[in-house]
């Protein structure tokens, strides 16, 4: 690269208003671009922070979800007595038979109905899953109608406030806490007792779920193995609970990143042609400086990286505003409906650095689409006919 | 001796579609070193045709045209391009500065397709615009700059890189009589001094005045004063 990057800059300053124009586009474009990725980031990472590393989830082999599955008591018994399981130290497992249904609430801000998971729990749960504790109020008793509500429920539904009631089943059930689960999967549920929920819904044999946590990690392999190859418990399978997780976000993140990208690639097209234009224009008006430059000395080649490297100039600076706008998208959270567990999901943007990699490079390549065309057009000028322009 | 340009049975044809325009036929012009040449003649002649042929921007139809020892029709696109940047200094009617540089980084210009270091760039640029009379205009971009101002940071840049040949279209054409008086004073002084080979169009008799030679071009011939 012989001429000088200033020469670049300084010409993009010198019409700066038709800069700002260009970059503007392309910063807007970006941004749309940021923020989906950063969407479909925000639902994987709130589902994956639901789980723990540590921990094992067992569900019915081919069930999308806790929804449809189904794990008997006698099953649960025969999982818990395996050595691999960790301890409390009252000396029991370590472990919670979930049971897990849907009810329908009323959105505070759209007055819609939402679907709420409401996981009935076995004592060990609270324990088991750390990352949610109380913020207000206190836990349910065991066997009364008493519920917990996740703080996103609590944030964003109506009546929902401590010692109001939800009616599950047949009963009227009493808020008495509000748990903290932070950016996780469990702000958005309702927690109850085990046994009562499943009385309610008349189903005394059969859990959703059962969870538990390993006493080493290092043994996941060792207890999948073992209870897969177990004769009664052939029709379980056995997952790690954010792996899990993980598949639960998956249909909404390819859904927000599908639709997304398909809506970006259409504005950026947009994006590119203004810059092309520009950087046409500015071919265009530099006829006799590069017919100059030509004279001089300078090669076909150095006239058309100076004029590419003034597009990806900027669109580096259209990138960059961008992703600095997207970046404020992260502390906007919303709630909707999951398509992996057809239920209510509180989540947020998330940038990652992965993210910002993907987004300059996007911005990178508007910029060489943009102005490839333009710079050829310099490059290819014969010297005399450029230097007759003036 | 031999002249440092020859110029051999040039001829150059201008194609437009299918239409043929013959612009020089012909032509054979010796320049020596050490010459300061006006080539006058009038408008259409093909005077910067000439001039584009000789600093090898253009290339002819037919001859040679051997510019100390090489023969410039012989080279390519790309050789041709490294051959001007060390052997052309040009000077051009409407000065043709990059109006985003300044007067210092305009005569830096030639100088970034040489070795030089650092430090003799600087030395340079700085000898040249003290030769031209701006020593203390270095850091002024081209639009705060007088046409005259303008036309001598062209000369500074073409001479920089200590060219073979220095060539002038109409150097003086969009000037003031004082300014023009400058500039061929100055043009005088870098052949006199700095024993500069020059050759300058010029439609003014009086311009042509500063040069050592003066020769004619009319429908597409030479004739000698
Ligand atoms: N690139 C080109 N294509 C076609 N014709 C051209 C081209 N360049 C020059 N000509 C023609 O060649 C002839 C000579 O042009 P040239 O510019 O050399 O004349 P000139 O003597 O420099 O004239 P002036 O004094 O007006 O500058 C003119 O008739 C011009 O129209
Ligand atoms: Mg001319």
């Amino acid at each position: 690269m012989k001429i000088p990057f200033s020469y670049n800059i300084r010409n993009l300053w010198t019409r700066r208003l038709t800069t700002a124009l260009t970059v503007t586009g392309i910063a807007l474009v970006v941004f749309v671009f940021a923020a989906v990725l950063m969407l479909a980031q925000g639902v994987e990472d709130t589902m994956v922070a639901t789980g723990s590393e540590d921990n094992v989830i067992i569900l019915r082999k081919g069930s999308s979800g806790e929804l449809l599955s189904a794990v008997s008591r006698d099953q649960i018994g025969i999982i818990s007595t395996f050595p691999e399981i960790a301890v409390t130290n009252e000396g029991k497992t370590f472990g919670t038979s979930d049971v897990v249904t849907i009810i329908n609430l009323r959105k505070k801000q759209t007055n819609d109905m939402g679907n709420i998971i409401v996981r009935g729990v076995s004592a060990g749960a609270i324990t088991l899953r750390s990352q949610v504790t109380i913020k207000e109020g206190r836990w349910f008793k065991q066997g009364s109608t008493e519920i917990v509500i996740g703080n996103k429920i609590h944030d964003q539904f109506e009546n929902v406030e401590i010692g109001q009631q939800i009616q599950i089943g047949s009963k009227l059930w009493t808020i008495v806490g509000v748990a903290d689960a932070g950016k996780t999967g469990f702000a958005s549920e309702l927690w109850a007792d085990a046994e009562n929920i499943m009385q309610e819904f008349n189903r005394t044999t059969t859990f959703s779920s059962y969870t538990f946590k390993l006493k080493n990690i290092g043994d996941y392999e060792t207890i999948k193995t073992k209870l897969e190859t177990e004769q009664r418990l052939q029709d379980l399978e056995v997952k790690k609970e954010q792996q899990f997780y993980l598949e639960q976000s998956q249909g909404m993140a390819v859904f927000i990143k599908a639709l997304g990208l398909v809506i970006t690639i259409i504005f950026s097209f947009g994006a590119m042609i203004g810059a092309m234009i520009t950087m046409y224009a500015a071919v265009a008006n530099r006829t006799v400086e590069i017919g100059t430059l030509r004279a001089l000395g300078f090669r076909r080649r150095s006239i058309l990286t100076a004029f590419l490297i003034e597009a990806l100039a900027l669109s580096i600076v259209g990138g960059i505003i961008g992703l600095i706008l997207a970046s404020f998208m992260q502390f906007v959270s919303f709630s909707t409906t999951n398509f992996g567990t057809f239920s209510e999901l509180a989540f947020g943007f998330s940038l990652s650095l992965d993210i910002i990699g993907w987004t300059l490079l996007f911005s990178l390549i508007m910029g060489v689409f943009g102005g490839f065309l333009p710079a050829v057009r310099a490059s290819r000028m014969n010297i005399i006919n450029a230097l007759r322009a003036s | 001796m031999t002249p440092l340009v020859q110029v051999k049975n040039v001829s150059k044809v201008y194609k437009r579609d299918t239409l043929e325009i013959p612009v020089l036929q012909n032509i054979s012009l010796d320049v020596p070193e050490g010459e300061f040449l006006a080539l006058m003649g009038p408008s259409g002649s093909g005077k910067t045709t000439l001039l584009n042929l000789i600093s090898g921007i253009d290339l002819p139809t037919s001859g040679s045209i051997v510019v100390a020892g090489t023969d410039i029709a012989k080279l390519n696109e790309s050789a041709l391009a490294k051959w001007r940047s060390h052997n052309i200094g040009f000077v051009f009617q409407f000065y043709n500065l990059m109006p985003v540089l300044t007067a210092y980084e305009n005569v830096e210009l030639p100088l970034l397709l040489t070795n030089l270091s650092k430090k003799e760039k600087k030395e340079r640029i700085e000898m040249m615009l003290k030769v031209v009379g701006l020593s203390d205009r270095m850091d002024h971009y081209p639009r705060q700059l007088s046409g005259g101002q303008q036309q001598r940071v062209a000369i500074a840049r073409a001479v920089v890189t200590d060219p073979t040949l220095l060539i002038g279209d109409e150097p003086t054409g969009d000037l003031d009589r004082k300014s023009a008086e400058e500039i061929l004073t100055l043009l005088e002084r870098l052949n006199k001094e700095f024993k500069k080979t020059i050759i300058m169009v010029t439609h003014d008799p009086h311009a042509a005045q500063s040069a050592r030679t003066i020769q004619h071009l009319d429908k597409g011939e030479l004739t000698k004063n």
